[in-house]
């Protein structure tokens, strides 16, 4: 399993803005290594952040999103203690799911 | 006559319990993630043909579509990109490169109180206008910015 992401919930006025760091390693599939061999795709497709268990972001990425992706949200009927959670699943089916509260 | 009246009633409440599981959320098995990742758009080779496969091709100029991307980008490994939407009723949020290999880059949905309102760092293979496409009531609208890239993002 991936390593977890950070996550940070903070609320601006009455706007929670969310920034979420995942580690991967978003290989776009068009590089090469030393010996001219193509290193097989394998980037996050899915992302979905929920405010206390409902889907606030639907997300689809492709492997052009830059490594260890750094995502921006805002969302609005958001309060502190409430739960964010984030989740995400690559093209190898691997997946990771982190939450934290808004602050 | 009771036959009809039998399958009226059976309909009505097979309606009511489906209404019942809708309002619970017992249907929403793929609650965590909406949709399928869209293989079709993401792997689109050419920037006309992308648009076409998120629905958008024509779309319309709107200022109130803002995006912030730097004018130079020293590292095209990772461009910050912002993309907010003033438009009402804006549902979703497309982020296009427009000569990456695969133009597609991220494809966002708004739901329950999210402001249409992404931040994402993008690769960029070379100097050329990162796109993005708003979709509000049906509608389709786009905002585009040259970024020039001194180093690629994809050659690694």
């Amino acid at each position: 399993m991936a390593d977890p992401m950070k996550i940070r919930a903070q609320m601006k006025g009455d706007v929670c803005e969310i920034r979420v760091l995942m580690s991967h390693p978003m290989e776009t599939g068009q590089r090469k290594d030393n010996d001219g061999k193509t290193i097989p795709a394998h980037h996050i497709q899915l992302v979905s952040v929920a405010l206390n268990g409902k889907t606030v972001v639907s997300g689809q990425l492709a492997g052009s999103v830059s490594r260890n992706p750094v995502l921006g949200f805002k969302i609005k009927g958001a309060k502190a203690g409430d739960k964010i959670s984030v989740s995400w699943k690559d093209n190898k089916g691997d997946s990771r799911s982190d939450e934290t509260t808004v602050a | 006559m009771d036959l009809i009246r039998r399958t009226v009633l059976k309909g009505a409440g097979a309606g009511g319990v489906l209404a019942g599981l809708l309002a619970t959320g017992m249907l929403k098995p793929t609650l965590a993630y909406a949709n399928e990742w869209n293989k079709a758009a993401f792997e689109a080779k050419d920037f006309d043909a992308a648009l076409k496969t998120i629905g958008a091709d024509n779309p319309a100029a709107n200022a109130a579509l803002v995006m912030k991307a730097p004018d130079i980008a020293e590292n095209g490994a990772v461009v910050p990109v912002d993309v907010v939407s003033q438009i009402p009723n804006t549902s979703s949020i497309a982020i296009l490169v427009k000569k990456n290999p695969f133009p597609l880059a991220a494809f966002f949905e708004f739901a329950n109180g999210a402001l249409p309102d992404v931040s994402v760092r993008l690769k960029v293979a070379e100097t050329c206008p990162i796109v993005a496409i708003a979709k509000a009531d049906g509608k389709v609208y786009s905002t585009q910015k040259e970024v020039k890239v001194t180093v690629g993002g994809c050659g690694g």
